[in-house]
């Protein structure tokens, strides 16, 4: 089937939902998920998301400014930085305005609390900046752009797997998609796309992420020449449950909570001395792996404790009930009287489509645009996050960007025409699904998975050398043959779960190779990039971002670009 | 330890009628339900057809009736079960599109029946607008549903009349209506006042019992039909 509509949005998250949500003020949209749209995963996002309100204490977006930049290891681009933190105050009130319950203080404003790498005038100390619901602060945005796009009868497909994008000549012309319920190939003409498909920490043995995290959107259009931009900037949040990665949010140390080693020793203090516990995620999640390879894991195992049991049970319950609810159910663990076990896992991509601030795809150093191709969101590098995310940046980050994209489209599509889709738009996406369901080999893409999990784990996570990255190199070399030579189960059409996994698994293996590439290549130490054989920032050398290109064989090639500094130049990064 | 799973299957391009399939797994005590049924997907049968993503019980895909009870079977762990079997089915009252997996779309459209998002005309400050800490603790409860399904679909008035509004479009009718900054209380009363609103709900309970996220639905209700009563 065959539709028409000025506007593609693919991902009804955070990003795609607050796009979309603009765009069709005026413009004819379709908002395309693989899942029902209150089943994204911005809906698990737990802590909070920063703006300068100034609510509790003094604050400036100046100031959020800073700690972005500084957070981000000086590659985070500073005329994007500004508009996030600039517009973060607007961005914010306008949800408030949409109906979001936000956390109350006693005058009766938004609630903030403290959150990793954001301090007062410059650095001085931690502020009160991350604006939250409890501790369920993504499920209340998902849900109030949900209700809001209800309200303003945005056209959704839901439940359709977007598997292609049709880009000719510098100008993307619609996407190709599997209806999940009927089998049946949907094709979508549109004058502008925007993939908003979130991150991809399905890669990785031990994620936060949901199991639909597998990197889609930059997949697609990787195989279809657009570069994946700092694609080596992996962020691993310090405090997953142990073996789960379920997250406990960052809010936990924010409330006070405490990590500490097998001698009960709070061990940030060597660290960061000045805010501890509260230091940038990579920071600590490399603290952590150091005190666990120096013998003090908890019973020499790889995880350490994060005590909160000094919160008091009233506090845990009125601002962190969800992850008391998580500590208790997963784990037995009753917070107010017991440390939770924790480890690193994988979070957020940091890297992603490359955008410019109005959201349009770039897709070389000069920032040329693919005209009517936008991104957003954690799928998207526009770059605001640089080498390393501060946490609550990234729900702002769909706001604002998703908001300005939305924008930039609908004045884009007023004066564009539709432009002629090639032939047969769905052949090649009908060639895959056939080869995969006739494709009768003896691998199976479970084994497959779960190599690549563990081996992206142990070799390309907190901490990467040539070794170990040339390694995956061929490991990934490897999983790809065999991926050529599997069989599935399920060669029906009707909600073929098994055959989107095995496309899934494509995905997984083509950014998979972006990201080792992208760290092999970049031979310093940035952010949550820690090579142990250039473990010195070098801005003399690698200032710059990453651009991954994938060619018709397979091959990676990588080139770069500057990265814009205004107002801050790189300093080093002490907390 | 060695378990029994009994899922329900049923593949609309095969089958005229639902059957049971056995599967014997090897899990441990801590598995959640998820797991094991990942485990059987990707390792027996790879037909076995189930929604899922966040695997923390916070996206509402993957709610399912395991041993006679609607549950999240990410949100579940074998052992909490304290059985050898565990029967897997489908919940009940929402058509079957394979397996495990139901049409959800009339779900969602009740839900849009009670227009549940913020209604209000005025122009909004440039600020935030304020609230109390006790106004915005007046529908704390009511904001934590995460559109799973199991309220609606644990209820008897819901298996006896698809029609029924159900408890989850009053929950989330709820979290506005005793919102301080709404002002659609009144036009949402008169939806949930009709023949297939509030008034079939019976108190039997079977939604608070089984929600995942501890809302307390029977008293949601109870405090809407209140409104209508005393508005
Ligand atoms: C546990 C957790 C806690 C977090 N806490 C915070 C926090 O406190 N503060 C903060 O700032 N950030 C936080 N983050 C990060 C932040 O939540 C995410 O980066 C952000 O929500 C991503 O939003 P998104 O709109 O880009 O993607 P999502 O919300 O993930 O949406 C992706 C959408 O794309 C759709 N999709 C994907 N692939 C396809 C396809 N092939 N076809 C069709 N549709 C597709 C999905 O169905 C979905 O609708 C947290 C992240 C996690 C995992
Ligand atoms: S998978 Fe999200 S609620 Fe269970």
């Amino acid at each position: 089937m065959v539709h028409q509509f000025d506007v593609v949005i693919v991902g009804a998250g955070g990003a795609g939902l607050r796009a979309a949500l603009e765009a069709s003020k005026t413009a004819n949209v379709a908002v395309l998920s693989k899942l029902y749209p209150v089943r994204s995963h911005t809906g698990a996002a737990q802590g909070g998301m920063s703006a300068a309100l100034g609510n509790h204490e003094e604050d400036h977006w100046k100031w959020h400014m800073y700690d972005t930049v500084k957070g981000s290891d000086y590659l985070g681009d500073q005329d994007a930085i500004e508009i996030l933190c600039r517009d973060a105050v607007d961005a914010v009130i306008e949800m408030e305005h949409f109906g979001l319950p936000f956390s109350r203080t006693e005058d009766g404003k938004i609630a903030q609390r403290p959150f990793g790498g954001h301090t007062r005038n410059y650095g001085e100390k931690a502020v009160r900046r991350a604006c939250y619901a409890a501790d369920r602060t993504g499920h209340m945005i998902l849900h109030t752009l949900f209700e809001q796009c209800m309200k303003q009868h945005v056209r959704f497909f839901n439940e359709f797997h977007v598997a292609d994008v049709i880009i000719e000549d510098n100008v993307c012309k619609g996407v190709v998609a599997i209806e999940i319920k009927t089998g049946e190939i949907h094709v979508f003409h549109a004058k502008a796309v925007l993939f908003a498909t979130g991150g991809y920490g399905r890669a990785f043995k031990i994620t936060s992420n949901a199991h639909a995290y597998t990197g889609d959107g930059m997949a697609i259009v990787f195989r279809r020449g657009v570069p994946l931009e700092d694609m080596e900037f992996v962020q691993f949040h310090p405090t997953g449950l142990r073996k789960l990665g379920v997250l406990i949010t960052e809010g936990a140390r924010g409330e006070g909570g405490i990590l500490r080693n097998n001698e009960g020793e709070r061990f940030m203090e060597k660290y960061a001395p000045s805010i501890k516990d509260l230091a940038p995620r990579d920071m600590v999640s490399r603290a952590i792996y150091q005190e666990v390879q120096e013998g003090r894991g908890i019973n020499g195992e790889d995880y350490v404790l994060l005590d909160l049991t000094h919160l008091g049970s009233e506090v845990l319950e009125e601002k962190l009930p969800d992850i008391s609810f998580f500590t208790r159910t997963y784990l037995g663990i009753e917070p107010a009287d017991e440390p939770i076990p924790v480890q690193p896992t994988c979070h957020y991509a940091m890297g992603g489509i490359p955008t410019n601030v109005d959201g349009q795809v770039v897709y070389d150093s000069d920032n040329t645009p693919v005209t009517g191709l936008y991104a957003a969101g954690e799928s998207a590098c526009v770059s605001v996050h640089g080498a390393n995310r501060l946490g609550t940046n990234s729900l702002l980050d769909l706001v604002v960007y998703g908001r300005r994209s939305g924008r930039h489209i609908a004045k884009f599509v007023q004066n564009a025409e539709f432009s002629a889709m090639p032939e047969a738009p769905a052949t090649d996406l009908e060639e895959r699904i056939r080869w995969i369901k006739e494709s009768d080999g003896d691998e199976s893409p479970e084994e497959i998975r779960t190599e690549l999990q563990r081996e992206m784990m142990d070799n390309v996570s907190v901490f990467r050398s040539k070794e170990t990255l040339t390694k995956m190199q061929s490991i990934l070399a490897d999983l790809k043959e065999r991926f050529q030579n599997i069989s599935i189960m399920d060669k029906g059409s009707f909600f073929n779960t098994d055959l989107l996994d095995a496309i899934e698994l494509g995905y997984l293996l083509d950014f998979s190779s972006a990201i080792v590439e992208s760290a092999l290549a970049r031979q310093e130490s940035r952010g949550a990039h820690y090579r142990e054989d250039f473990q010195d920032r070098d801005d003399e050398n690698w200032l710059k971002h990453s651009l991954a290109y994938l060619d018709d064989e397979g091959n990676i090639s990588m080139d770069y670009k500057p990265v814009v500094i205004t107002e801050f130049q790189p300093k080093e990064r002490k907390y | 330890m060695q378990v029994t799973f009994k899922i329900q299957r049923y593949n609309p391009e095969t089958d005229s009628q639902p059957h049971w399939e056995d599967y014997q797994l090897d899990v441990e005590p801590k598995d959640r339900i998820l797991d094991a049924l990942l485990d059987i997907k990707r390792t027996i049968d790879g037909t076995l057809t189930f929604r899922y993503s966040c695997a923390h019980g916070v996206c509402g895909s993957d709610a399912m009736m395991i041993n006679g009870i609607n549950r999240l079977a990410c949100q579940t762990l074998v052992q909490d079960l304290k059985a050898d079997t565990i029967k897997v089915a489908p919940i009940k009252g929402m058509d079957v599109l394979k397996d495990l997996v139901t049409d959800f779309d009339p779900f969602f459209e009740h839900l849009e029946e009670v227009k549940p998002y913020l209604i209000n005309d005025e122009l909004p400050p440039s600020r935030e607008r304020h609230q109390s800490i006790e106004e915005r603790e007046r529908f704390d409860d009511t904001t934590k549903c995460i559109m799973c399904g199991i309220c609606t679909t644990a209820c008897p008035s819901f298996w006896t009349n698809g029609e029924y509004i159900g408890p989850a479009a009053f929950v989330n009718a709820h979290r506005f209506i005793f919102d301080s900054r709404d002002e659609g209380a009144q036009e949402r009363l008169e939806v949930l006042n009709d023949k297939d609103g509030v008034w079939r709900c019976h108190t039997i309970f079977n939604c608070t019992d089984a929600c995942p996220r501890e809302i307390n639905v029977t008293q949601a209700i109870a405090e809407l039909k209140n409104a209508i009563t005393f508005t």
